[in-house]
Formats: structure tokens, C-alpha cells, sequence
């Protein structure tokens, strides 16, 4: 609980939604052609872009949804059970 | 206003990651598309709903833009005093914008039907506000019940589907068009699927002077028990079958069809909408076999009316 009785709108001020996955998007960045669709759909807000367009998923805050996977023109992501990609069980 | 998605790329977003919305809830998406048509200092009025609870559970928030958060049936009445209460401040001098927007924010059951009267009220005093409906179909925040924007033969918590009932029967409510006859400057359809349609028209409503309406489409996975990963393919199906067209008014008076469905030749066949979701799989059963044929000639008989009034046929 914050300090004051407001708290900041800041990311994550309202906790981390990763745990509500059960498949993980994963990006083939070879055939990604860099085209922004994923982040423009992306309800979390959870896909990060760099200059150049390359996107990068936040799985501190992905609910695994797979718009971003059902959207792309490319369908270079994949999901992926979210122990196959982090190995845990 | 052309939109670019490099230069959309700068503005940050205006509801932060970590709200408690559903996987594939629609409404962030379109909320963040709003974000994106922004033009300066902005308030935000939202009325109870999904949005609301979802994202400012106390005492935390994600909004990053100034919000205000009010009783289910009278955001408008609210977002109409914002207004009034900036104008007087510019008035004496202690305002320190030339202008703030503000938007009201309300679900499908917060303006079809409860909030529906204060709507009325504030478009008839002609405040310089905008108001958003995200419009998925019935109370999902409460658990799944009926609205006003129920489509005939959705099964819902209050209109069950069975041997008796094929879900709800009657008609959706065309709040668009009550909302035009007001005659007010700006009325539009959106749809987060087309975005740049989208932020286009919220940016002319946000430009217009005086009350501009917009009614966005917002799928609902849950409610709808339909994939989360389907709801913007839901939201271009919407379109392209009739359910959801996209138009403007002007002045209440001249409807114009927007390029999405302008461009389509003929309406795609509804089956193709229904079968992604589960509240209407009791449709495909023989027994409701005549009453899905009926709701699909509705909706081709209303697309004929607004083409008309469109000026296209």
C-alpha cells in the first residue's frame, strides 16, 4: 500500500498481471517484418517497440490474450505454454 | 489530421499496463486509441463499468491522464460540469489552459439505458464535451445481464436461451441515431479494428464545438464466450456483417458512410459472426433455425435504411 492515499499512475501501480497466462506470445523476429500491428492491438500495452519498429513483449504484464498472434499479417508469433518457454514446472 | 503510426509511436499511452481488464478485452485497446487522438489537456469522466472498476481498483489507478470517477447513471450530467467549471475559471483568470477536453466514458448499460436521460440532458444544453459508449452487448461487469445493446438471439444471465426462449427478441436500441436527432454536431460508429478511421473521427469530435458523440464497438471474450485472441477479428466481422456499420452524422441531419463500409459490395452472412461466440450457438439448433434467418434479415433490412439515408441507394 502506497504512503498517501493516492497512489501514482505509474505501470504496474495496480500489480502485475503475468501470472495470468497460461501461453506465452513468442516473437520470430527473422520474419517479422518490424510492421507495429501487434503493439497497435495490444489491449496491456505490454509491447515495447525500439526505433526501428523490432517489438518486444513485457511478460511481467502479457495476460496471454494472443491478439498481438491472431493479428499479425506475418504470423510470426507464436503461443507457447508458458512452462515450455520457461522451463519451469 | 493524417495518422501516421511513427508519429503515433511518440505519444505515450494514457492507461498504463497492469489493470485488471479481461485477457483480450477490447476496451483497453480502444481506450488507448483514444489516447492517440488526443490534442491536449484532457479530463476523463467515467461512469461505472467494466473500465472503470477494472482499472482504478482503490486506492490504485492506471489512468495517467487527470479522471474522475462518478455514479452509473449520470457521467454525462458530470463531464457537463467539468466543462462549465473550466469555463468559469477561464473566465476569471485562473485557468491555466486556453482549453481542456473533456470525455465521458460510459459501457453499453451506463448509456443505453441507465445513464441514458442525463445523456439527453447534457446534448440538449449543448456542452462542449465528447462522449464515449464501448458498447459489448449487455452488463458484463455484473455478471452478463441484458442491456439496451443486446442483439436479438444473444443468451444472456436475464434473457436465457432454451426450448422456450432463443435468448433476447427484441431489437437493439439505435443510440446512435436517438443521439443524432438531438442534432447535435457529431455523431460517429467506430470500431477499434479500423483504427485509423478511429482516431480520425475522435479527433473531429474532439475539434467540433459543442456535444459530439462517438459509439465504439468493444468485443466482450468473456461475456461473449468467444477466444480472447478473436476480439478484434470480431470487431472487422462486426463491420463487415452489418451488425456494427460505421457512419457519421452531422448536424443530426447528413449521414455519411464511412470508407470500411463504404467499401464493402455486399454484407457478409451473420453465421459467420455468430459461430465465433458461444452465446448464440443455441441458434445453429433446428429449432431456432427461423428465428436466426429473421435477425439476419433485420439486419440487411437496417443496412438498406442507413444506405439510404447515406444518400448511396
Amino acid at each position: 500500500m502506497p504512503k498517501s492515499p493516492y497512489s501514482v499512475p505509474v505501470v504496474g501501480s495496480t500489480g502485475k498481471t503475468g501470472s495470468w497466462r497460461t501461453f506465452d506470445p513468442v516473437i520470430d523476429y527473422d520474419s517479422c517484418s518490424r510492421c507495429r500491428t501487434c503493439w497497435l492491438y495490444c489491449p496491456e500495452a505490454s509491447i515495447d517497440l525500439e526505433e526501428d519498429g523490432t517489438p518486444h513483449i513485457d511478460y511481467d504484464y502479457c495476460k496471454g490474450c494472443g491478439i498481438c498472434a491472431q493479428v499479425c499479417p506475418k504470423k510470426c508469433i507464436e503461443m507457447v505454454r508458458t512452462t515450455e518457454r520457461t522451463g519451469a514446472k | 489530421m493524417a495518422v501516421k503510426l511513427k508519429e503515433m509511436l511518440k505519444v505515450p499511452e494514457i492507461l498504463s499496463s497492469g489493470h485488471r481488464m479481461c485477457a483480450g478485452c477490447a476496451a483497453p485497446t480502444i481506450i488507448k486509441l483514444v489516447g492517440m487522438a488526443l490534442r491536449g489537456p484532457t479530463v476523463i469522466c467515467n461512469a461505472t463499468g467494466c473500465l472503470e472498476v477494472a482499472t482504478t481498483i482503490y486506492p490504485y489507478t492506471a489512468w495517467k491522464v487527470p479522471w474522475i470517477h462518478v455514479a452509473f447513471e449520470n457521467v454525462a450530467a458530470v463531464a457537463s460540469g467539468v466543462v462549465e467549471a473550466f469555463n468559469v475559471l477561464r473566465e476569471k483568470g485562473r485557468s491555466r489552459y486556453e482549453h481542456v477536453d473533456v470525455i465521458a466514458i460510459g459501457g453499453d448499460g451506463g448509456t443505453f439505458d441507465i445513464g441514458f436521460g442525463a445523456l439527453s440532458g447534457a446534448l440538449e444544453r449543448g456542452h462542449d464535451f465528447v462522449y464515449l459508449v464501448y458498447d459489448n452487448g449487455a452488463y458484463q461487469n455484473t455478471g452478463i445481464q441484458r442491456s439496451g445493446a443486446t442483439l436479438p438471439g444473444q443468451e444472456t444471465t436475464t434473457s436465457w436461451a432454451g426450448k422456450v426462449e432463443p435468448g433476447k427478441r427484441e431489437r437493439k436500441k439505435p443510440l446512435a441515431e436517438i443521439v443524432a436527432a438531438h442534432r447535435i454536431p457529431y455523431v460517429a460508429t467506430v470500431s477499434p479494428y479500423y483504427w485509423r478511421d478511429f482516431i480520425q473521427k475522435f479527433r473531429k469530435a474532439l475539434e467540433v464545438e459543442g456535444p459530439a458523440f462517438i459509439h465504439a464497438f468493444s468485443p466482450c471474450p468473456r461475456g461473449w464466450r468467444s477466444d480472447t485472441s478473436k476480439s478484434i477479428e470480431l470487431s472487422k466481422l462486426a463491420v463487415e456483417t452489418g451488425i456494427h456499420p460505421l457512419y457519421e452524422v452531422i448536424d443530426g441531419k447528413e449521414y455519411i458512410m464511412s470508407g470500411p463500409s463504404k467499401r464493402l459490395k455486399e454484407l457478409k452472412p451473420l453465421d459467420e459472426y455468430l459461430k465465433l461466440q458461444g452465446q448464440f450457438k443455441h441458434l445453429f439448433t433446428p429449432q431456432w433455425e427461423d428465428f436466426r434467418k429473421q435477425v439476419q434479415e433485420q439486419i440487411i433490412e437496417d443496412w438498406h435504411l442507413l444506405r439510404k439515408k447515406c444518400g448511396l441507394e
